[in-house]
Formats: structure tokens, sequence, C-alpha cells
């Protein structure tokens, strides 16, 4: 079995997310793919198992050149992607889930005592021996439920298995126990393609590494001849300190505190934000950092801790509360949690700035914090009709502000790029005269130029006075942004370092929680 | 801010300026409008005609008046299936206030208001608050407030309600029959709610993206509550001007209602997965089926084949709502 991609191209409107990617994967070999988030890993992968089709570039099955028009195709060549998200079907059992699609029948008729006999069988020969064949999807846990798609993909012969981060979901044992079944269809020839941040995983599995960044290829090579330190600098590859916009002045009073706020996966969280500083919150995916910024948000429950805007305890039951308190949140998934679509820029930007009630918090909140007179608040309603003159025209200020890229505000946030979309929803936030600013991997899936642009406006928003507490996972952009980094790991917070004393092999340290954390 | 040009550019889309999309829909239902009308012009003996449009406009009233509330409910990607069965009971119990009381027109207009609106609060509390599918919640009223109306009643119509009763379904204001009227004041009222207040703001953005819209700081269980509130209150002015219309409250008037109300407002454009759509859709959509019902019936079709023809509409109009879905599913 020979896998080989040359040259793939993949393009998004704004984005181009793969730039010239090849590969080759053959079996019995461990590859894992490494690079930082927006490196391109997902849409390679993506490419690979049929779930997109590439703008230029070839894929070769052993030789034969083809094209997936669906993961139905991909499947049909033994390559099969386990998601990070399963697709398993949770109302039905193991056995179910791992004939789906492909059930031995009789006569129209599902054979379940076949199927059992089947699903057993491979399950067993994956050493999954207490995995029980009845057992309801809904009803196991995360590490068993992957156990089942791998059972599925093998029972249906795959000879090559895209993993996009195994581990994130798992326990140190289940961790364990993966790596043993990787071994076991190594050795049964498939070829495994595995996803990870985390480089001692790769280290321990895996015999080559293809390291993307920026949606090129920066190596592939055989994993004796890289050191640790060699992918690190090879996946970060810019100049830490190139492009990014510093602070002016020391930051000025504390407006937020959180104090031991727990809430989901959150543990005793405690940290505070000062006026003018921007303030990055590091982590690996699932380390809380989202829940942390929901529940500051109160847009996640919380179960112990408190909380202070500029001094006044502050308990958020709702957004509308922390929007009313000066607290805005840019969150990461824009398409879905940002912007409604369909509608206009200026209706996505007005959203939160159109309520009396609101904007009546809004504006002694920051009468309160910037010193601003409640009177700047745009009134932008009355009587709860809309002044649309009046919004449009304090929209459009924002957005000429922001250089959002359209020819009018009136068109709908569906046909923005990625980097315009997050400046709407920045303009947002400004129109609403907020000056505690949640944001959430404010650059992911944007531009480079949009990148730039995005952070010289945080700086600028900093420098005016707001607090910002920034959320990446890029760590060149965490370590040049932040002037302060906190580190997040298995939902507590377990380190905060100064800009000077943030170097990326102390961070990187901290995040991934090895001996030698600070 | 001294920062590199982004490559990707809006401005030379070839994106239409002076048709925005959502509008495209009333512009072709105009359209097939007047070219049904041009139709039955020829082919229906008595259609073109002053008085024969009254007529159709008349038929398509209370129609028109529940369709605004269905706009709204289904802009926040919800249903209501028990409009029908609440114009049956709001009518019986005006009508029976009416009945008892001196003033007939006023007593059974408050009563069916609250009645209706009350029937609203229901819905909305189950669904706003006690997350409730709209579906599930407004199936379970259908057969609620049809069994109350049939209870209320004692099965019976309750008529000789005196001439008062029929002012609102049976007058003329300059000659146009006042159940129009009404109608015109309730889309105009709606139209008016969803495009140029803050609350009609919030129903789009909870339709069009729920999690973003909560996000943004939208008290989305209140509007949502408000909506099937609202939505009840106009549910019990139509029961009543159908009620006056045929001179008494009739336990089972309105069957099948809601079938109509949501084929009206699918027609118009709306979509059934919230935060598209509009009451002049509506209205068209309405108009679209009325002058559909009335031609065929001029025209001697046979009322079965009215039905199928009915339903013929509403696969086009879903079709052609699907294919201008801008992301459709991957399968």
């Amino acid at each position: 079995m020979e896998l080989v991609a040359q040259s793939l191209v993949k393009r998004y409107p704004g984005v181009l997310a793969l730039d010239g990617v090849s590969i080759t994967v053959r079996g019995s070999e461990v590859h894992a793919v490494a690079g930082e988030n927006g490196a391109g890993k997902s849409t390679l992968m993506q490419l690979l198992s049929g779930a997109i089709t590439p703008d230029g570039g070839t894929i070769t099955v052993d030789g034969r050149e083809v094209r997936f028009a669906s993961p139905h195709d991909a499947h049909a060549l033994g390559i099969r992607m386990i998601h990070q998200e399963l697709s398993l079907v949770p109302e039905l059992s193991v056995a179910e889930n791992i004939f789906l699609g492909a059930e031995p029948a009789r006569r129209g008729m599902v054979d379940r005592a076949r199927q059992r006999r089947e699903a057993r069988a491979v399950l067993d020969r994956l050493g999954q021996t207490s995995l029980d064949t009845d057992a309801r999807i809904d009803d196991l846990s995360l590490a068993a439920r992957q156990m089942t798609e791998i059972a599925k993909s093998v029972s249906q012969r795959a000879r090559v298995l895209i993993m996009d981060e195994p581990t994130a979901i798992l326990a140190h044992e289940e961790t364990e126990a993966l790596f043993a079944v990787i071994a076991q269809l190594s050795a049964e020839g498939v070829a495994i393609v595995y996803i990870s941040h985390r480089l001692e995983e790769i280290f321990r599995i895996a015999s080559r590494v293809t390291v993307l960044r920026d949606g090129r290829l920066v190596t592939s090579a055989s994993l004796g001849e890289l050191s640790r330190g060699e992918i690190v600098r090879l996946m970060v590859g810019r100049e830490l300190s190139a492009g990014y916009p510093r602070a002016t002045q020391p930051p000025g009073e504390e407006i937020l505190r959180v104090e031991r706020l727990s809430s989901g996966p959150v543990r005793d969280a405690t940290l505070a934000l000062r006026r003018g500083e921007i303030v990055g919150l590091v982590g690996l995916v699932g380390a809380g950092r989202t829940e942390l910024a929901r529940a500051i948000f109160g847009a996640e429950p919380t179960t112990a801790g408190a909380m202070f805007v500029d001094g006044a305890p502050y308990r958020p039951r709702s957004p509308h509360d922390a929007i009313a308190a000066g607290l805005a949140l840019l969150p990461e998934d824009r398409k879905r949690q940002g912007l409604v679509l369909e509608a206009t820029i200026r209706e996505n930007t007005s959203l939160p700035s159109l309520r009396a009630l609101v904007r009546a918090g809004m504006a002694r909140a920051a009468a309160a914090v910037r010193g601003r007179p409640a009177s700047a608040m745009p009134v932008l309603s009355r009587a709860g009709v809309v002044n649309r003159a009046r919004e449009r025209g304090e929209v459009t200020r924002w957005v000429e502000a922001l250089k959002v890229r359209t020819p009018s505000v009136e068109r709908p946030a569906r046909q923005l790029s990625g980097g315009n979309q997050q400046k709407v929803v920045v303009a947002r936030w400004l129109l609403a005269h907020s000056h505690i600013l949640l944001v959430d991997e404010p650059t992911r899936g944007i531009d480079v130029g949009a990148k730039a642009e995005i952070y010289a406006l945080m700086r600028r928003l900093a420098d005016e006075g707001a607090a910002i507490l920034m959320i990446s996972s890029d760590l060149p952009e965490a370590l040049g942004m932040a002037d302060r980094l906190l580190v997040m790991r298995g939902g507590r917070i377990v380190g905060e370092l100064s800009r000077a004393e943030a170097t990326p092999e102390r961070v990187a340290s901290l995040i991934l929680g090895e001996s030698s954390a600070a | 801010m001294s920062v590199p040009v982004e490559r990707e550019q809006i401005a030379g889309a070839p994106v239409p300026t002076a048709v925005p999309w959502q509008r495209a829909a009333e512009y072709v239902l105009v359209i097939a409008t007047l070219v049904e009308v041009a139709i039955f012009a020829f082919a229906a003996p008595g259609f073109f005609s002053v008085a024969n449009a009254l007529n159709i406009a008349l038929s398509i009233a209370v129609t028109g008046i529940l369709a605004v509330g269905a706009t709204a409910v289904i802009l926040t990607a919800g249903i209501d299936l028990s409009v029908g069965s609440v114009v049956a009971l709001t009518g019986v119990t005006g009508a029976m206030a009416a009945a008892a009381s001196g003033m007939p027109a006023l007593a059974a207009l408050a009563v069916a208001l609250i009645v209706g609106t009350a029937t609203g609060v229901v819905n909305g509390t189950l669904i706003a608050y006690f997350r409730v599918q709209p579906f599930i919640a407004t199936l379970a009223l259908l057969t609620i407030a049809r069994g109350l109306a049939f209870i209320i009643s004692g099965g019976r119509s309750i008529g000789n309600l005196g001439p008062t009763f029929g002012i609102l379904g049976r007058s003329l204001v300059f000659g146009i029959p006042t159940p129009v009227i009404v109608m015109a004041i309730v889309m105009i009222a709606g139209a008016f709610v969803l495009k140029r207040t803050v609350f009609g703001r919030h129903i789009y953005a909870i339709g069009g993206n729920t999690e973003a819209a909560w996000l943004a700081g939208i008290n989305v269980r209140w509007v949502i509550w408000l909506v099937y509130v609202l939505n009840g209150a106009l549910s019990g002015l139509g029961g009543l001007t159908l009620a006056s219309r045929l001179g008494a409250g009739v336990p089972d008037a309105g069957l099948q209602y809601e079938l109509d109300v949501i084929a009206a407002v699918v027609v118009g454009g709306t979509s059934l997965f919230g935060g598209r759509g509009t009451i002049a859709g509506t209205l068209w959509g309405t108009v679209f089926i009325g002058v559909l019902m009335n031609g065929l019936n001029l025209a001697n079709v046979d009322p079965y084949v009215q039905k199928i023809a009915l339903g013929v509409v509403i696969v086009l109009a879903a079709v052609g709502d699907e294919l201008t879905r801008k992301k459709r599913a991957a399968w």
C-alpha cells in the first residue's frame, strides 16, 4: 500500500489553506503530521480522506491516480479517517455501529448473530476483550467510542487510518491502550497517519514526520533525523517577535478580577485583567480555556468562585448581564457563535446595542471605567423602534474605522472573508462600548495579512484602555502579543509568566505539563 | 493603522445589488400571481371582476391574519399547529361572551383576545421555558383547544347573537369587507414590527443563529415567549373574525387552518429553518393560494384536483427554497 499526494492545493475564500503540499504514506508506517493550528494539517487530512476535493495536485494509491468525490470513494480504497468528533450513532450498539452501512444480511434482514460474532472478533483482535458488543454508544466512555470507531474502520478493511488528535480526549491509561492498538495495526500492515500537537507522542509512536507551516510543506523526514527542538523550530518557523505591536505604556488599574472560579472543566481559576494590557491564555485543546472565557461571559454556569468588575461584585446569569457590565466575547467559531450569517453587516454589528436597557448598563459601565460620559453612547432605538439612519451611520463609522472590506454595510455577513467577519465582530463590541474583551483564537482561519490588521487593532484597543484576554493556540502569536501569559492545563491555571519570562521552551513545557514545569 | 492589503476582495464579486436575494421569492410570487390572474381571466367565467376580487380578498382574510403570527413563529424556526383549534376556541368563547353581555361586539372581542393570548402564553411557556419542541407543544394544544371548544359549547354552534356581533365579519368599510381591512392593518403592523423594531430584529437574529444571538446579549427565551403570545392574540382576532362572519361560534370551525396558514407562509418564501422571510412574502403567498383556489372553483375544477394543485404549489415553493439556500447539507 502506498498513498502519495503530490502538490495538493486547497483554496478557501480569502485563504490559501494548502499550497502545494506533498506527502507519501506507506503500509506499516506510523506517519506523524505536525504543525501549528492553521498550518493546514486538517485540510490535508480531509483531502486524503475524500471529505473535500483539491483545487490542484494529485493523489495516487499504489501508483494509480484517484479522485475522491466523497469519503465513500476513499473508504472503497481502504482510506479512513477517525474523526475528533466521532461519527457514531449514539442510539445504536457497538456491533451495529461497527457494521453501519455494511450490515451482514440474509434475505434483507440483518443477521444479528453474525454481526455480533464478527464485531466480537474485530474487538478481540484489537485487544478490546472487555468492550461489550451490545453496549449502546451513548453509555460508553469517549475512549471506548474511539475504539469502536477504529474497529469499524478495521472491519471494513482499512489500509490507511488517519487519526486527528486521537489522544486529546483520552486519559493516560487510555492513551497507552490506543498506542498498543496502533502498534498492532501497524504490525498488520496498516498505515497510520497521526496528527498531534504532542511531540512526545510523536516521538514515541511515529517513524516519520511531515511538518507543515502556513499551508506549506516544511519537511518530511524519518524521526531519527530530527531532534525535538528542530521540529519545534520547523513548526514555528517565524521570528517570534516580528510584526507584533508592543504596548506603549504600562498597564493601568485592575478592571476584572476572577477568584477561584470553577465551571465545567475549569477548576479554581484566579486571574486579573488591567486596563491597557493584553493577557494571553494558552494551553492544549481541552485545557478549559474556552470554557473559562465563556464562564466569565455568563455563557456557562459557575459552580464556585467570585468575580468583580471595577471592584464591584459581578455575577452574570447570561451573556446579557456580561455585556451590560462592559464585557465582550469574540468566539472562536465566528460562523456558529459570532455572526448571524444571513443578516447584514449592519444588523450583525448593531445587534447588542439596540436595546435601551442594555445600553443604559453599558453606558454606566463605560462612564465608570473609562471616564466617558454616558451620553457618548449612541441611541439606536426609541420606544423599541430602530432609528435606521443613525444605526447605519454608527455602523458605517466603525466598519470604515476597522477597514472592513465591503462595498456596503447592507451585504450579508456570509459574503465576507474570515478576517473581515472577525472585524465585524470587533466592530460590534466597539459600538457597544465594551472594554473587557475576551478574545478566543482571534486569528484562526484568517489570512496572514488580515492577521496583522487584527493584531494592530487589538493593540490599539488596549492602548485606548481596554483590557484583553486573548486565547491562542498559536504559540508565536501568544508570545508576540501578550504582555502577560497565563497557562492552563487540565482545567487549572498552572502558570503565569511575564513577557520576559515567557520563552517558548518554558511555555511549551508548562502547556504539556512536563517535569521541568516552573 | 498601516497594514498589508488583504487579497480577497468583495468588491469585484458578481453579487446582485439591486435585488436583495431575500426578496427574490416575493418577485417570483408577484409575477406568478399576475400570470395566474391572466390565465383565470380567460379560463374562469366571472373571475375578472371587482366583485370577485373582493370575494377573493374576503376568502383569504382570516388566513392572512393568522399567517402574520405564523410568519413570526416560523422566523424563530418554530411552528404553530394549534392555530385552527384556537380559532374554534376563541370563536366559541367570544360568541358566549357576546350572548351574555349587553355589548356583544366588545365583549366578544375582549374575550377572544384574552383566550387567544392565554393559549399563546401556554405555547410560549412550554416552548421557551420548558424547552418542549414547538411541534409537540402546539400539537398538544391543537387537541386540547379543540376539546375545550366542544366542551364549553356543549358541541353546538352558539348563534343568535344580534346584529352587532356580525360587525367584524360582515360589515363593509368604504365598500371593502371589514375582515380585509383588519387583515391589512395586521399585516402592516406585523411588517413594521418585524422590519423596524428591536424586537423584530431579535426575532430574525434568533432564527438565523440562536447561539450567536444569545451571545450578543439577546434574551432568547423572552423573545420566543413573546412571539408565541402575540401569535396567540392574533389567533384570537382571527377566530373572532371567522365567528363573526359565520354569525356564530362553531366548535369545529378552523379545522386544518394550521395547514393553510403554514402553506401560505412557506409559499411566501419564509424558511422553516428560521431567520428568512418577510410579511410581504406571506401576503403574496396568501394571495397566490387564494386566487388559485377561487379561479379553480370558478373554472369548475374538481375540488379534489384543487387540493392536488395546492400540494404541487407547496412542493414547488419548498424546492425553490432549498435551491436558493446558500449552505446545503452535504448529503
